[in-house]
This record gives C-alpha cells, structure tokens and sequence, in this order.
C-alpha cells in the first residue's frame, strides 16, 4: 500500500466566495480603499488650504459635485463598518484582566464605544455642528 | 528563520486603525456636510486656517493623516495578497512608498500654513 | 429526510472518497443511513462503516470532544464529527475531509504539516527558574492561571486549520493552534521559554502571516478563541520590536 495524497488547491482569486464570514471578512478588508481615498481628498483640502483663500473655496466647490456627495455616502457606509469591526474583535487584542477575572468581551467592546459616540458628539460640535 | 520586521509597520496600522475607527466616520459626517452645502463653521477658510496654523492643531492633523495614510496602506497591501496578486513586495513597496510620499507631503502643507 | 414517531430519521449522507489505490480524484459519494434522532454525525458515519460499506475510512477515538481526531468538513464548516449534532441538520448532509490539508483517504487527512508545526513553537513548559524536587512544586495564583487558562483547552483537532484562509493560501503559516499553544506557554508564570518560541512565532511564518480574519475562533470546539491568542502576540512582537530597536538601553 502507497501513501498518495490528494492537494486541493485553494483557488486564488475566488476563496472568499466560499463562506459567508469570508466574505464579511474582505468587505472589511476593502474598507481601506475608501479610507484611504478619502485621506487622500483630506490631504489635498490641506493642501489647497496652505494655499489660500480661493483654492481652499475651489475644494469646497469639487466637494459639492454629485460624484463627491455620493462617493462620501459610501464611504460613511464602510468607514462605519470598519469601526464596528475594530470595536467587536477590540477585547481580543487587548483583554482586561482585573485580579482573578477577565473582564467581559461586551464591557470592553462597549467602552470602546461609548468613547466613540462622546468623541464624535465632541468633534460634532468643536466644528459648529449641534 | 530570524524575526520579523513588520512590528514596524504594524504598530502604525493597530494605531491607525483604532483611530480611524474613532474619528474618520465624524470627520466624513463633516465633509458630507460640506458637499450637500450645510458647510459646517470650523471649515470655513477663517477659522480652519486659524486651527490649522497653531501647533496643537498641526499636531492633531499629522497625527490623522499619518496613521490613516500608514494603516490603510498596510491593508491594502494584505487585501492584494487577498485577492490574489501575489507580487507581494512590489505591492509593499508600491504602498509604503504612497504612504511615506503623502506623510512628507503632509509636513510640508503643515509648515506652508 | 422522513421522521417518525421512534425519533428515527432517514439521513442522506454525501461523503466524499478517495482511494488512493484506485482513484485519480475524490467523488462524493451518497448514503441513505437510518439514524437515530439524538445521533451525532459520528454516529451515522459509524453505522454506516459496520453496516453499510466497511471500507470508509475516517479517524475518532473518544466520541466526547475531548481527542480532537474526528474533524471534518460539514456542510462546509468545520467540525468535530462528535459534536456535530443530527437533529441541528436538515437535508443531505455533506462530509468532506478538512480543508487546507492533503486527504490520505476518504475523511482522513494528512496532519504532518501541523504536527511539524507544533513542535518547532515547544508547547510545553520551560521552566524560568529551576528547581529540585527538595524546593517543591510550582505554585501558581488563580489570576496567573486566568492568565492562560482558555488557551491550554486546545485539543490539536486542526479545525481552526480548516478554517483559516491564510493557512489554504500560505501553507508554511504555522497557523492559529500552534501559535495559541505558544502563547498559552508565554503567559505562564512558571514558564521562561518565550525567547526561544519569539524565534519561531514572531517570524514572517508566524504571527505575521495571520490577517486576523477570526474564522479560527467561529469554529473552536473548545472556544480557545485562538485569534485573540495571535492578536496579542502580534502586540506583544511589536512591543518588542520597538525597545529592542529604539529602547535597546531598556531592560525587557
């Protein structure tokens, strides 16, 4: 009797496809497109307001094109995936052992955001909006 | 097999990924608000020149932009591996090296102000 | 599927075989297996092999989710065959071997490559101070025991392998069991061998290799949760990384 193993290649491109967390895993993934595109038009408001006056007020114009409103909805929807999956899997990175007991996964992951919803209410209204 | 380097880059990705997780839906919140016209008081030239040019905001906006342009390049360098592009240091270097331009980039608008 | 008053049920079963003898490909292969409602998957397969085709071929030993040798694929979720319920499935059920590893034949798969694996990460204790057997045992607080305690109820069933994308597509990570166990030694307080395991897990091959995905975790029989073992070492490695590197005056 020979040993004979079969491989099963795992295909590349189309893994992700075959479970449903893998799939709630790359859309996380993909997150990082919009996040990262969206630090990028940042960085040109900065930009464009190093320069002065009109070319900031010339940023404020493309940020109100069609394309722009649309782009920050969807990116809005995958930036707050993002912080709800970073909040969820937080405890595993960084438990809280007090004396004999690990604290709850949901008190850590709930302290996360109750931070999120103060800061944000705060940034809120440090920039005039109530 | 000696240890790895990438603690280097990583360190920036848990951070930045913590506080992109904590500040960039609101700041998106913001600019949305400025794209449908509601153009919220702090970004008006005035008064974000005025932030902007003190070094405590200096500080807060190198400190956003930095970790955002880092942790995201990081991802995006694992969600080509992926999605199956497997030029995984072309990738890297590809990422790292948009990231590292947009950081200088970032030092040079800061002092500008 | 039929149901009858005797809580006995028709389960259709499609295993997949492979001979490697005879075979260039597995198939899947269908049963109709009379069941008992309260059977687990490892019941059916275990009447089926006595009853109906004695050449299946599948490992178990214990029937109690404590050996950790009867994982396989159900309906595409990996699972201890033992813990995996009849009366939870509905429809033809279908039984593949773990993925990610080699079959040997039929449910069996090949699990040198984790053995191999699990040895160079040395899970077991190293003792940081050595003592004689005139200086007593090692005394440990239950706050140092909660310090590893989930950890240490692995069972090497491999599911965690099954389930890990970064394993399928990268074969030399050393993966999610072999780094928990490592990290389960690490935060032992009787134990000093983390420098020598760091050598293996803080490594391309190890940790780093991980994406964090979690699957491991969703599909732990003995919920080790062995991402948030890899999280922490992947804080852990950093951490070092930067004393050893800007802080090298700093004693660890």
């Amino acid at each position: 009797m020979s040993r004979r193993p079969y491989v099963r290649e795992v295909p590349r491109t189309t893994w992700f496809f075959k479970h449903p967390r893998y799939m709630r895993y790359m859309a996380r993934e993909v997150t990082c497109i919009f996040i990262g595109i969206y630090t990028v038009i940042l960085l040109v408001g900065l930009a464009r307001l190093s320069e002065g006056p009109a070319q900031y007020e010339g940023f404020l114009e493309a940020l109100r094109q069609p394309g722009s409103v649309l782009f920050h909805l969807l990116a809005l929807a995958f930036s707050l995936y993002n912080t709800f999956t970073w909040f969820n899997v937080a405890p595993k990175a960084l438990p809280v052992q007090v004396g004999d007991e690990h604290w709850p996964d949901s008190v850590v992951s709930g302290g996360h955001y109750v931070v999120w919803v103060g800061l944000s209410l705060f940034i809120r209204f440090w920039a005039g909006v109530l | 097999m000696a240890k790895s380097n990438k603690p280097i880059i990583w360190g920036t990705f848990a951070a930045g990924g913590t506080l992109t997780a904590f500040v960039t839906p609101v700041l998106m919140v913001l600019t949305l608000l400025a794209a449908t016209g509601h153009l919220p008081e702090m970004l008006g030239y005035d008064k974000l020149h005025a932030f902007a040019a003190g070094w405590f905001g200096k500080l807060v906006i190198f400190v956003i932009l930095f970790l955002s342009l880092w942790s995201q390049a990081h991802r995006l360098r694992c969600t080509f591996y992926d999605f199956g592009a497997r030029a995984d240091t072309l990738v890297a270097i590809t990422v790292y090296a948009l990231a590292g331009v947009g950081s200088i980039a970032t030092l040079v608008y800061l002092a500008r102000l | 599927m039929t149901e009858n008053r005797m809580g006995t049920r028709q389960v259709e079963l499609e295993v997949l075989r492979y001979n490697p003898e005879t075979d260039q490909e597995p198939k899947f292969q269908r049963f109709t297996v009379p069941c008992v409602n309260e059977w687990c998957v490892l019941d059916a397969l275990n009447y089926l092999k006595d009853n109906l085709d004695s050449t299946l071929s599948y490992r178990w030993s214990c029937h109690m989710q404590v050996c950790g040798s009867c994982g396989m694929m159900i309906n595409g979720e990996p699972k201890l065959a033992c813990k995996a319920m009849l009366r939870d499935y509905a429809g033809v059920i279908r039984v593949e071997p773990l993925s990610h590893f080699p079959i040997e034949r039929d449910l069996v798969s090949v699990a040198d490559d984790f053995m191999a694996k699990l040895k160079r990460v040395k899970p077991y204790l190293i003792p940081g101070e050595k003592r004689t057997l005139a200086d007593g045992e090692y005394k440990q607080t239950p706050a140092q025991l909660e310090r590893y305690k989930k950890y240490a109820m692995c069972i090497n069933c491999m599911l965690c392998y099954a389930a890990c994308p970064e394993y399928g597509l990268t074969p030399k990570f050393i993966g999610p069991a072999a780094i928990s166990l490592a990290h389960r030694y690490n935060q032992d307080s009787r134990d000093g061998g983390r420098d020598e395991r760091q050598e293996e897990i803080a490594t391309s091959e190890g940790v780093w290799e991980c994406t964090f995905v979690g699957a491991c975790s969703d599909v732990c029989p003995k919920h080790v949760d062995p991402a948030s073992a890899l999280q922490q070492v992947k804080v852990a490695s950093t951490v070092d990384w930067y004393l050893e590197h800007f802080m090298s005056w700093v004693k660890k």
